[in-house]
């Protein structure tokens, strides 16, 4: 055994610890509530409500794990697969981290950088949704108000409009066959939407990434 | 027990749980941020980008906020607590409690009162479902990460378009999903065009914000621009659906 292991070696160690505790944490819930009110779970109810969401969102979970953990970086994907919200709010805050910082993720300053970014994340998620579950009664009319509901109904058009520009702009020559194919895709065929948009994610980056290695092979990048 | 879905033990259960991913949040912060004085980065742009990441995440925590509030009509205030601080998003916890529900007969969104066997139930779909990512991190992060290291040793040049590529390819599938429901226009509906509007006045203000940093000198903007351009887009989005909605 290594007795003078790595910085990323001990992310690796402690983030496996962290990670296989909490899913033991998690699964604590039910059984806690199944066995303080003596309710075993209505198992037709249960093997048809697995059924309808189980399948599809394992395989998610698979081709999330293989696409967002280069990109989240070791301690950041820990953090994230754990605290959730990945695509919507945790990566966006790592690239947006990493590029305020000028790094690659796979250096070390990229992975304590986007470590850093999303720790942060969390605990102001957590503090904000623990603030809201404190102050539900007088918040709910006002979160709830009418005027307010596009804002909310528009979050990711308006979180990827910034962050697109600024990786665009950076990257156009690799990003116009992808966003070609996926503006193709989603206006065509009606299925595509937000509930499939996940599995859309991991056809973009392989795509991109055949394209990025005919470019690199031209000698076009 | 009688069994309540806003029962005070349900609170504490949450709460303990979340405690725990609060800690190891807090962990994690505190080993990057050692790590980083070690090997001597720079601590003041390491507190400005940790000040932009909470910066940026208010608004989608507020909007995270609101998916408790809807979830909690049915499922109480414990639960979506729960469920919306760890693992899930948004729309997979309310794909996930709507599927519960309705294999046992309910509707989601008219349920008055849950027994204690069909919330746990739902507590089960909901956890089980959403599981594999993370035990499947611990098992195949590090194999991912060395790949990529050697990768790098191996032609760099590839391996920084390769991360470039990675970011562009999940940014052009939420920039198609954006334009999702634009046929909508064709048969008369401009409620289409409401998304692409939003993410085009996000995409100028941030344009604007990168100018104002390069032509003004106004370095400030920059740690800010994403915060900045997210608020402005959805600020936007009560105009334009008023106009278009």
């Amino acid at each position: 055994m290594n007795k003078n292991p790595s910085y990323m070696d001990c992310v690796h160690r402690d983030g496996r610890i962290w990670n296989l505790s909490m899913m033991v944490l998690l699964f604590l819930f039910p059984i806690a509530v199944a066995v303080i009110y003596q309710a075993a779970p209505d198992w037709h109810g249960l093997l048809m409500g697995m059924i309808a969401t189980a399948p599809m969102y394992w395989a998610v979970g698979v081709v999330e794990t293989f696409t967002y953990v280069p990109m989240l970086g070791a301690g950041g994907s820990y953090l994230s697969f754990v605290t959730g919200n990945i695509s919507n709010l945790k990566l966006p805050v790592a690239l947006n981290a990493l590029e305020q910082a000028d790094v690659k993720i796979n250096s070390e300053e990229g992975e304590i950088i986007s470590t850093v970014a999303i720790a942060v994340s969390s605990i102001v998620t957590t503090l904000i949704i623990l603030l809201g579950v404190l102050l539900i009664t007088p918040l709910t009319p006002v979160l709830n108000a009418p005027v307010l509901e596009p804002a909310f109904a528009q979050i990711l058009p308006a979180l990827f409009g910034g962050l697109g520009v600024v990786f665009i702009s950076k990257n156009w020559k690799i990003a116009v066959a992808p966003i070609l194919l996926m503006l193709v895709l989603f206006i065509a065929v009606p299925a595509l939407n937000a509930g499939t948009v996940g599995i859309m994610v991991p056809v973009g980056v392989l795509f991109t990434l055949a394209v990025s290695r005919i470019l690199y092979k031209k000698n076009m990048l | 027990m009688e069994f309540h879905v806003n029962d005070p033990i349900l609170f504490v259960l949450a709460g303990v749980i979340i405690l725990a991913v609060l800690a190891q949040s807090v962990y994690f912060l505190v080993k990057a941020w050692r790590r980083a004085a070690a090997i001597g980065m720079d601590m003041g742009k390491l507190r400005r980008i940790a000040g932009t990441a909470a910066v940026f995440t208010i608004a989608p925590a507020v909007a995270i906020v609101i998916s408790v509030i809807t979830l909690a009509k049915d499922l109480g205030v414990p639960l979506p607590w729960l469920r919306l601080s760890v693992v899930g998003s948004m729309s997979y916890e309310t794909i996930a409690a709507t599927n519960a529900e309705s294999a046992m007969g309910l509707t989601f969104g008219q349920v008055t009162s849950l027994t204690a066997q069909q919330y746990v139930t739902i507590v089960c779909v909901m956890t089980v479902s959403i599981m594999v990512g993370i035990w499947l991190v611990p098992l195949i992060g590090k194999k991912l990460q060395n790949g990529l290291i050697s990768l790098e040793n191996r032609d760099k040049k590839w391996s920084d378009i390769f991360s470039n590529a990675m970011f562009i390819g999940m940014i052009s599938a939420f920039l198609g999903y954006v334009f999702c429901d634009f046929s909508t226009v064709f048969s008369g509906d401009t409620s289409g065009l409401i998304p692409p509007l939003v993410m085009l006045v996000s995409a100028l203000m941030m344009a604007v914000s990168g100018l104002a940093v390069k032509k003004l000198k106004w370095r400030w903007i920059s740690d800010y621009a994403l915060p900045i351009s997210l608020i402005a887009g959805m600020a936007s989005a009560i105009p334009i659906t008023a106009l278009l909605g």
